[in-house]
């Protein structure tokens, strides 16, 4: 990881553990007053437990131009961004995805193609719906593989993180902490439940965590509109296509909507916010991560919409693209700050 | 003279706490306030944007205050550090008023820290700010402008033009323009002048030049000197203020909180010519913090070293600026500029002098003292013995001034015996006329919040 990054990290920390003002904003202040000296990995786990709602800039007295020149939510930006790219497997794919929108939609664009091409030549002979363009079993051909890679690839970095932060074995009581934080998004309330500094300066919002739920609860809902789908087409014998009142159309309808008007939100919240408190080289990344998550959402309600028409192929193709963009990127995009911030938190419920 | 139309009902000369609290009260009466904050923006709030407290009267358990702190206790606790020194009915009333104050400070915006951790244990006289004094002051500035205050940042009074018993106009100056405004009334709340170091040395001696200053570089006195000088009842001793002993390596300005030293108790204390001077084992440091200010200010060149050794590197707040590192203290001597031959004869004493330590005890007074040694060390005394060893470098840290301007209990000045008309006082500008000497942690932001309230009120009233 770059020396740099973490030594400014470093700086900034011992100043913010001889003054303590922000103790109470968030997780990172009470794991930061647990040491005198801070280790690479103590740094990382650090930057892993902040979710940059800069409630501590705005509250800082020495914030440029002051010589001390803190601004601890974009220091541990950097470090967090870092630590992803590090600890990514394979890693050169983590340090070519992590920063670069033009590599996210260059994936993009090439699923697409892949599908079409693969449409083309697979035409299935018979087949109902959606898989009168796509055969059931190419989807799977497809998608099992890109299901399974994300998965293995975060399984590895996540050891390293373990490993990294030199954190104990894992035990159930802390990752079920962990995950209530998660749920309700308790940090980004702020301390005080003001919620935090996103926005407009140092005036205190729920947009963000508004919009984070959204896409996170709009995400979830997808993947279980998809997962029981699974279930329904291999367990109970009942194959797509499914009527609106069907769980998997009201999960994916709902998720689709809620994912899409969080995607939009947290672009908007994106564009209105301070870049130099966030990690600036990673700003164009994540805001073609977030418009790739939100085209997800959205080709799928217009292919919800539009599915009995002839553009169906053509919306298909462009869905399944971009669903299998997103999941072959997962490990190498923001969608793994998920996976860390859990980690983080289940971390930090072990000391 | 006549009254152009955007001219402001009410003047609120400063941009910090007490400021802040009078435009938003006067603003709550209906009056059109101005705020001219002579720091730009980011530098706004002052000395209140470096606080972490406020001390406040309780019945009971009152927000984040557990228990309760009395009135009599609260003021008993005044007169100790004082000495008695202390306008006896302005004290009570900022007591008093404290209680209310919580609730309103809340009902403003600012948030509090549920619990507190760390070494200072005040959570039954003292409510923390949630992100500290900047937050608050951050949230006193939202509300002001949502209440239609307006805000001039940059804009530095000059000159408050007195005449007879009535403030006619006031000048300041703004992007190297001048502006005259004739309000009705004018509330002053521009701090002490411990940013002027030359006029520190005038009052303190040469040595003041030494001294560094812990909070705002804007707070020069300028408009103190000027009302001064046309006659304002004036309070307070040029030479009284509230200093702490801090890291040597401090920014001469705006230094703050990270760097006060909480190592003292477990130390040993020289000045320049390695010779100890005072009982580092006095008190537990927040009682004794404020003294080491005076002491280090006695000695040669205003300077003090602080020496420990291995044993008692864990035991206080970690410091913003690593200490110096040494495997021998003759080494230390060196790193630090003092003499080792007189370093080491103090050491070698101070370890003679030492007891059995076994009764050693961080937290509290424990008796572990000298025996037979001058000055003494009343309590944390253990030789220091344990490579390596570690050295920082003390000075005089200034917080602010109690010279000011004499105000009654409705915050008003006055010239001779009779009050000027619209002209009121709060906060530190005000504050010798609490505070004749010493400090209580967490009472300047009592005084501004409570004086802050009524002199917005007041001149509310008057401009009504
Ligand atoms: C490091 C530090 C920590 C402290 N901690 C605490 C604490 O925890 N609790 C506590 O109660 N007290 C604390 N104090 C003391 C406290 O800061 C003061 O008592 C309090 O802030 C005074 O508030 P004020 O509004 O009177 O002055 P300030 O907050 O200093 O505001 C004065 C304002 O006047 C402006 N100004 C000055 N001259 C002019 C001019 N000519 N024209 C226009 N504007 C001008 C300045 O820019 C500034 O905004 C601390 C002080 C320091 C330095
Ligand atoms: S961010 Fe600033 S105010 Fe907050 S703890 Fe760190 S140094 Fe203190
Ligand atoms: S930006 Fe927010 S989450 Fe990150 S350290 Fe600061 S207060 Fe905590």
């Amino acid at each position: 990881m770059q020396t740099d990054f973490l030594n400014e990290a470093r700086r900034q920390a011992e100043i913010c553990n001889a003054c303590r003002y922000c103790e109470g904003y968030c997780s990172v202040f009470p794991a930061l007053h647990a040491e005198r000296a801070f280790s690479d990995g103590d740094l990382t786990q650090l930057a892993n437990l902040c979710h940059n709602c800069r409630g501590c800039y705005y509250a800082c007295q020495y914030t440029a131009p002051h010589e001390f020149d803190l601004n601890l939510p974009q220091a541990l930006a950097n470090v967090r961004q870092e630590s992803w790219e590090d600890l990514a497997f394979p890693r050169a794919a983590g340090k070519a995805f992590q920063k670069n929108g033009v590599m996210i939609a260059a994936a993009a664009v090439l699923g697409f193609a892949l599908l079409f091409w693969l449409a083309s030549i697979l035409k299935p002979v018979s087949g109902e719906g959606f898989y009168a363009v796509l055969s059931h079993n190419a989807m799977v051909a497809i998608f099992l593989p890109a299901f399974l890679f994300p998965l293995l690839s975060i399984g590895i970095s996540l050891r390293r993180y373990w490993h990294r932060v030199g954190a104990q074995p894992l035990e159930m009581v802390h990752l079920a902490r962990a995950f209530r934080q998660a749920a309700n998004m308790k940090n980004l309330k702020g301390g005080h439940g003001d919620g935090c500094n996103f926005e407009d300066e140092d005036r205190f919002t729920h947009a963000r965590r508004a919009a984070h739920q959204a896409v996170m609860y709009g995400f979830l809902l997808c993947f279980a509109s998809t997962s029981v789908a699974t279930v329904m087409h291999y367990v109970l014998g009942m194959p797509a296509p499914y009527g609106i009142i069907s769980a998997p159309k009201l999960l994916g309808l709902s998720g689709g909507l809620l994912l899409v008007l969080g995607c939009v939100e947290m672009i908007r919240l994106k564009l209105k916010s301070d870049r130099q408190l966030g990690a600036n080289k990673a700003f164009g990344g994540e805001i073609a991560f977030i418009g790739l998550l939100g085209f997800v959402g959205l080709s799928g309600l217009v292919l919800y919409a539009l599915g009995q028409t002839s553009m169906m192929p053509v919306l298909l193709a462009l869905h399944l693209g971009s669903v299998l963009a997103f999941f072959v990127l997962t490990p190498f995009t923001k969608m793994a700050h998920g996976f860390y911030r859990i980690a983080a938190l289940a971390v930090d419920a072990s000391r | 003279m006549t009254r152009p139309e955007n001219t402001p009902d009410i003047v609120v000369i400063g941009g910090g706490n007490a400021a802040l609290c009078a435009a938003i009260t006067a603003a709550e009466a209906g009056a059109r306030v101005l705020i001219l904050e002579g720091a730009p923006k980011t530098y706004r709030g002052g000395n209140s944007r470096h606080t972490r407290n406020f001390r406040c009267m309780h019945d009971g358990p009152l927000g984040p205050l557990v228990e309760s702190y009395s009135e009599e206790e609260y003021l008993a606790d005044l007169m100790k550090v004082t000495g008695g020194k202390t306008d006896e009915g302005l004290a009570r009333l900022a007591i008093r008023t404290s209680e209310e104050c919580l609730p309103w400070l809340e009902a403003h915006g600012v948030r509090f820290q549920p619990s507190l951790s760390g070494t200072l244990s005040l959570a039954r006289t003292n409510a923390f700010f949630l992100g500290g004094g900047k937050s608050l002051v951050n949230a006193y500035y939202r509300t002001a402008e949502a209440l239609g205050v307006q805000v001039e940042y940059e804009a530095k009074v000059t000159h408050l033009e007195l005449n007879e018993d009535r403030i006619d106009f006031l000048d300041y100056t703004q992007g190297g323009k001048s502006h005259r405004l004739a309000p009705k009334s004018v509330v002053v709340a521009s701090g002490g002048f411990q940013a002027d170091v030359d006029w520190l040395a005038r009052a303190w001696g040469p040595a003041a030049k030494n001294f560094l200053i812990r909070g705002t570089p804007y707070n020069r006195g300028v408009v103190l000197a000027d009302l001064l000088e046309q006659g304002i009842e004036q309070v307070g001793d040029p030479t009284q203020c509230h200093a702490v002993a801090i890291d040597g390596r401090a920014p001469k300005f705006d230094g703050g909180i990270v760097t006060r030293l909480d190592c003292v108790p477990f130390s040993i204390v020289v000045n320049k010519d390695g010779q100890r001077f005072y009982d580092e084992g006095e008190d537990v440091w927040p009682k004794r913090y404020a003294i080491w200010g005076r002491l280090v200010a006695a000695q040669p060149d205003q300077v003090g070293y602080v020496i420990i050794d291995a044993k008692s590197l864990n035991l206080f707040m970690p410091s913003v600026f690593p200490p110096i590192k040494a495997d021998t203290l003759e080494e230390l001597a060196e790193m630090m500029g003092l003499p080792a031959d007189a370093l080491l004869q103090t050491i070698s004493d101070f370890n003679a002098a030492c007891g059995n330590p076994s009764d050693f005890h961080p937290t509290e007074l424990d008796g572990v003292s000298t025996q037979g040694l001058t000055p003494p060390k009343t309590n944390w005394a253990r030789a220091i013995t344990e490579p390596p060893f570690y050295g920082y470098s003390l000075r005089t840290g200034v917080t602010f001034t109690y010279l000011g301007l004499k105000v009654d209990e409705r915050a008003q000045c006055s010239i001779g015996n009779r009050p000027v008309s619209n002209l009121w006082a709060a906060g530190e500008t005000m504050a010798g006329s609490i505070l004749g000497q010493g400090y209580l942690a967490g009472f300047g932001m009592t005084i501004g919040t409570v004086f802050g309230r009524i002199a917005g009120r007041e001149a509310a009233a008057h401009a009504n």
